[in-house]
């Protein structure tokens, strides 16, 4: 078993705040995603926690145990980087045996552990090969199997496929979670890639400038998304919004974009008039004959399965639209757009705060639930 | 006419024939892209048009006239390359200009002036023309090494990953402006990527390579729809199309000569196991549940083999893992012992 749990932890480098707040617990056996753009403290906050960096406050348990400023090799963590790292003068073997080697566990049983590391990465064929020949996806799984070969309470990745190519890096996601899946290990999972994070994690935290902004299941943090950052950082393309004024109260189910009613998630709060925004993804506008808010066609992109649309509203705004792939639209065209009115969301254009609506005010229970029980 | 016109090309480097008969044409405003993974000669063709390689058997046509032997500078063609490659010591203008200062096409002041600016706006920069390109962003100044390949009016613009080094929000925001741009200026265009979605979104047409050869072109749909062999098939289409082999679908009807079935996610239907419908399809169970961002993709292992196929879920339909459900193949693709396309 092994819970890891962050409590106010923060790390500063000189005047520069790395990590303003981070506390959460990733269960026993969880597969948890720390998701931001570089520079928003994910790195950071996975060195405190494997040990390579020492916290300017707060704690770190692992299993209940305080290791806040144990160091790195008394943790019992492994830790697999974005550049593999493996010793260019070592065979496959000999690699993924390393830290056995280290250890001094026995020949024989270093021998039995490594094949089987080998078998669960089907990297077997090539333990007798030298490193340097390798693809980077092979490499990839050499230096994943060095990290695991030492049953570790916990592992740390940071951005492990990004050196790799887009449509491989899918395939490795599908590998990793599988393995996961047959191994069971508290992981801690670094990226940037919103992709790798729906794909893989059980929860998601999404951290910018320090903070954990939001955390969540991936469904959870894409379909409810707590700030306009997260909304607009996940999603490919990116979640529409358009801007409007208005003082909205309680039991509010309709808001004004210019000339035209829209229809939204019912308001579960009272808000002062002040500059909002109307979040919608692209798959749930839809095009309509009948409705008031008109928009230009700029583009369509076809992409086999659907085609994204790009439009400019009268107001100026771009949106885009994720549409089938037998919906007819050409450059030029002028279409109505409906949005489906359940998968609204509002947002606070200042603190960029979500609007508590029918949408996302169940989820918002349970996160507090998540972050402090 | 063609723009462009290659006749039976081939290259070999030492071993490796990394063009091979290739036979393409170009129309004027048209927008090819060369797909295939790294190796497949994407590159090599995009030099070999360019005059940066000469091609051991073939000919290059551009513009009606054979360039075969021709030295690049004499060909009429700009090149994009994946790094943005501008004078670091020059402004935007200069570096706009500069193509068009060239001793080989002198140009009266006034007219380069007015031909940058008018480049300048259909790239959106023209606030930036002053400032160093140094001062740009990324995004700014590979829109500025676009700018200075379309601003002579080449008859043929080559571009080669040109969107490869940008993050991808900003991939996303200038796949549509090339597009844009492209057809505002009515640039014939030869564009290389192994990125899908560049292909798909930007094309008029998409040429495919396979280790040199040309192996389908034809329009985003056309390939997509309609694929000439599994190689293809697997070019295109995220998730990545399911390839099945025959044995493991049971009674399935299929043409006599097939030996694989593709199937992309979203052309498998899922049923209930004890639905009325349910003695027909293909008996399945569900491995786990996979969300990408709105698409909910289900893996399934095929009952009485090992074999695994991801399928799109609908967005109303609840599954779970550990459910018996039945397939349907609604559009099925089904190739030969050699990868090649059989048609039912």
């Amino acid at each position: 078993m092994a819970e890891i749990r962050l409590e106010n932890l923060q790390k500063r480098f000189g005047d520069f705040i790395a990590v303003r707040e981070a506390s959460f617990t990733v269960p026993d056996g969880e597969f948890f995603v720390l998701l931001g753009p570089s520079g928003c403290g994910k790195t950071t906050t996975l060195r405190m926690i494997a040990g390579l960096e020492l916290p300017t406050a707060g704690r770190i348990l692992l299993d209940g145990e305080d290791v806040t400023y144990r160091r790195a090799s008394h943790r019992d963590i492994g830790f697999v980087f974005q550049l593999f790292a493996l010793y260019p003068h070592m065979n496959v073997r000999r690699n993924i045996g390393f830290p056995l080697k280290c250890q001094g566990v026995p020949r024989a049983e270093t021998r039995r552990r490594v094949d089987e590391v080998a078998r669960l990465l089907q990297i077997e064929h090539l333990l007798e090969r030298s490193v340097s020949g390798l693809s980077g996806g092979d490499s990839q799984r050499v230096a994943l199997g060095r990290a695991i070969v030492r049953r570790a309470k916990a592992f740390m990745m940071d951005e492990p496929l990004g050196a790799l190519d887009t449509e491989f890096r899918h395939l490795m996601c599908v590998e990793l979670r599988k393995l996961h899946e047959r191994i069971h290990a508290t992981t801690v999972y670094v990226t940037h890639d919103q992709m790798e994070a729906m794909a893989m994690a059980d929860t998601i935290a999404v951290m910018n400038g320090g903070v954990v902004e939001q955390l969540g299941p991936p469904m959870e943090v894409y379909e409810r998304p707590a700030s306009v950052f997260v909304a607009d950082f996940i999603g490919a393309p990116a979640m529409n919004f358009l801007p409007f004024e208005a003082a909205l109260g309680r039991g509010a189910r309709a808001i004004r974009i210019g000339e035209v009613n829209v229809d939204v998630p019912e308001l579960q709060e009272d808000v002062s008039a002040r500059p909002l925004l109307c979040g919608v993804r692209p798959e749930h506008v839809r095009f309509a004959d009948d409705v008031l808010l008109r928009a230009r066609v700029l583009g369509v992109e076809y992409l086999g399965s659907c085609q994204i649309v790009t439009l400019a509203t009268a107001g100026g705004t771009t949106l885009r639209a994720k549409v089938g792939v037998n919906v007819k639209a050409a450059r030029g065209d002028h279409v109505g757009l409906r949005f489906d009115t359940a998968a609204v969301s509002l947002f606070d254009q200042a603190s960029g705060r979500a609007l508590r609506t029918a949408r996302n005010g169940f989820s918002r229970a349970m996160r507090k639930e998540a972050v402090h029980g | 006419m063609a723009e462009l016109r290659l006749s039976a090309i081939g290259k070999r480097f030492g071993a490796v024939q990394a063009v091979q008969d290739l036979d393409l044409q170009v129309s004027s405003g048209d927008f090819i892209v060369l797909l295939g993974p790294s190796g497949a000669g994407k590159t090599t063709t995009l030099r070999l048009v360019a005059g940066l390689e000469s091609p051991d058997q073939g000919q290059v046509h551009i513009g009606g006239r054979d360039v075969t032997t021709l030295a690049p500078a004499l060909r009429n063609v700009t090149f994009v390359f994946q790094q943005y490659s501008l004078y670091p010591h020059l402004s935007v203008f200069e570096n706009l200009a500069f193509p068009l200062r060239s001793p080989l096409r002198r140009l009266p002041k006034g007219e380069i002036r007015h031909k940058v600016e008018e480049v300048a706006r259909l790239l959106r920069i023209e606030d930036k023309l002053q400032q160093p390109v140094t001062r740009l962003s990324g995004g700014q100044m590979q829109r500025v090494a676009i700018g200075r390949a379309l601003v002579r009016n080449p008859a043929v613009t080559l571009m080669d990953e040109p969107l490869s080094s940008l993050d991808a929000k900003l991939r996303d925001d200038l796949r549509l402006e090339l597009k844009r741009i492209q057809q505002e200026l009515g640039a014939t265009m030869l564009y290389v990527t192994h990125d899908q979605t560049e292909a798909m979104t930007m094309a008029t047409r998409i040429g495919v390579l396979e280790k040199g050869r040309l192996v389908q072109i034809g329009t985003p749909r056309q390939i997509y729809e309609d694929p000439v062999s599994s190689y293809v098939a697997s070019r295109l289409g995220s998730p990545r199309i399911n390839l099945v082999p025959r044995s493991a679908l049971g009674k399935t009807a299929a043409p006599p000569s097939a030996v694989t079935v593709g199937l992309r996610a979203e052309h498998v239907g899922m049923v209930g196991s004890d639905g009325a419908t349910a003695r027909e399809g293909l008996p399945a169970r569900v491995l786990r549940l996979e969300s990408l961002s709105d698409q909910r993709l289900a893996l399934l292992v095929l009952q009485g083999s090992e074999q695994e196929i991801a399928v799109a879920v609908p967005s109303d339909a609840i599954v779970l893992p550990g459910d018996e459900v039945r397939l349907q193949l609604r559009r099925p693709l089904w190739f030969d012992v050699g990868g090649q396309r059989v048609r039912a």
